[in-house]
């Protein structure tokens, strides 16, 4: 195993920094969006996320040479939302409250984009482990992304950080951060939709200068045959004529 | 029990499903470049929306409610549309080439679209009536489009602006969204 060790954690890692699915990839912005009006919530939704990930990659990955090519999508939107019910039931039991703050939108787990996209493109490719490895890269990375962007938008909206984390991960007494000065005038827009968009926008703008590349005018494109976005993409009309 | 003419529009323009709820951004961001794929996007998610509000209704009541086995219901819907999808795409296919022209490349899509599921688990969540929930469906559509059709017209305006080079593509397109997001919040309390 010890000569396996490298390749495996550059799958971990690739997912967390260099193509992180939400900042680099730009997949699951709506969940990105929609829950990260605390810090908290984004670490339990990047945490559901990737429990649904890691459970659907092993199945999907596990069952590979199994589930015929042709009926590969109901097969795997099948064993997605499996997982995503199972999350649910989870969560209602043990983290009530996360559970109703997170709402539809984890029942909405099951068509986040990165998790069929890493479906389509990695589990059904390759190995059990790697494709677990890839699962928790991918899913810490989503993770990360959501918590600075929880982060940024409850320290301005509300003028405190870590609301709700007591509740996370089971401690009653738990005091939020508070942050002088805004605490007293927060700016509440940047915890209503519009302040979602404007965050999301500066930080993917923010991971543009520090990367110092061009910025993703185009996703890349992997070929039509597996692409979701095949449909409406020029390229492909392009090719055709 | 609210009346259908505030659930159409509160679904249209309070509760929005992209600007407020930020279901389907993938479409939103994507397919918003132009006016007509946009609209026709919007078409597209609308039918499939209230089909698949038609078909999923009586499945919940009818068949898991009885059971006992509500909790199926992610895994039973989002079953439904991917097959409800596959069968607009083969029937407009078969019955209206030129209507399957303008939307086909949409429909597949819609799939992964979270709107559609998101529409679906929110009228049994908010306790709609069968005719309540299609409407309601009628106005979460009609507001997906209003939404892309008014972000068309704001990035054709953006395309040539001058943006500085980190902040082109992606990151401009958010601030402008979250500009028409600001605009939208302006008919919050309309019903209430």
């Amino acid at each position: 195993m010890a000569e396996n060790k490298t390749p495996l954690i550059k799958e971990i890692s690739k997912g967390i920094i260099k193509e992180n699915p939400t900042l680099v990839m730009l997949l699951g912005m709506c969940p990105t969006l929609a829950v990260t009006t605390q810090a908290s919530n984004g670490i339990g939704m990047g945490l559901a996320t990737t429990f649904v990930l890691l459970g659907s990659n092993i199945v999907i990955s596990a069952l590979r040479k199994i589930i015929p090519d042709k009926v590969r999508i109901p097969a795997f939107i099948v064993i997605i939302a499996s997982f995503v019910t199972l999350v649910g039931f989870l969560l209602e039991g043990f983290v009530p409250p996360l559970y109703e703050s997170l709402g539809i939108y984890l029942t909405l787990i099951t068509v986040n984009c990165i998790i069929f996209g890493r479906a389509e493109m990695f589990a059904s490719k390759n190995n059990v482990i790697a494709s677990a490895c890839d699962a928790i890269g991918m899913g810490l990375g989503f993770t990360l992304a959501l918590f600075i962007m929880g982060s940024v938008r409850e320290i301005i909206g509300s003028g405190q950080w870590l609301a709700g984390l007591g509740q996370l991960v089971g401690i009653d007494d738990w005091q939020p951060i508070s942050i002088p000065f805004i605490r007293d005038n927060p700016m509440l827009l940047f915890i209503m939709p519009a302040g979602g968009f404007f965050t999301l926008g500066m930080i993917i703008a923010m991971v543009n200068k520090l990367a110092n590349r061009k910025p993703p005018q185009e996703i890349e494109c992997g070929g039509c045959d597996n692409c979701p976005m095949s449909g409406k993409c020029d390229k492909k009309e392009e090719k055709a004529s | 029990m609210k009346t259908l003419g505030v659930i159409l529009l509160s679904a249209m323009l309070t509760d929005n499903f992209v600007l407020s709820k930020f279901m389907g951004i993938c479409p939103f961001l994507g397919v918003s470049k132009k006016l007509d794929s946009a609209s026709g996007m919007g078409i597209a998610v609308t039918f499939v929306m209230i089909c698949a509000t038609i078909v999923t209704y009586p499945i919940h009541h009818g068949i898991l409610v009885p059971n006992g086995l509500e909790y199926f219901d992610t895994v039973v819907f989002i079953l439904v549309i991917a097959l409800f999808v596959q069968l607009v795409e083969i029937a407009l296919k078969k019955m209206l080439p030129p209507l399957y022209k303008s939307l086909g490349v949409y429909l597949p899509l819609i799939t992964t679209n979270c709107a559609v599921l998101g529409v679906t688990v929110l009228n049994i969540d908010n306790g709609y009536g069968f005719i309540q929930s299609i409407v309601n469906a009628l106005g979460g559509g009609l507001g997906f489009m209003l939404a892309l059709v008014i972000f068309s017209g704001v990035r054709k305006k953006l395309e040539y602006a001058d943006i500085p080079e980190t902040f082109n593509g992606v990151p401009a397109t958010l601030a402008a969204a979250s500009i028409v997001s600001v605009s939208f919040m302006g008919f919050s309390g309309l019903f209430s």
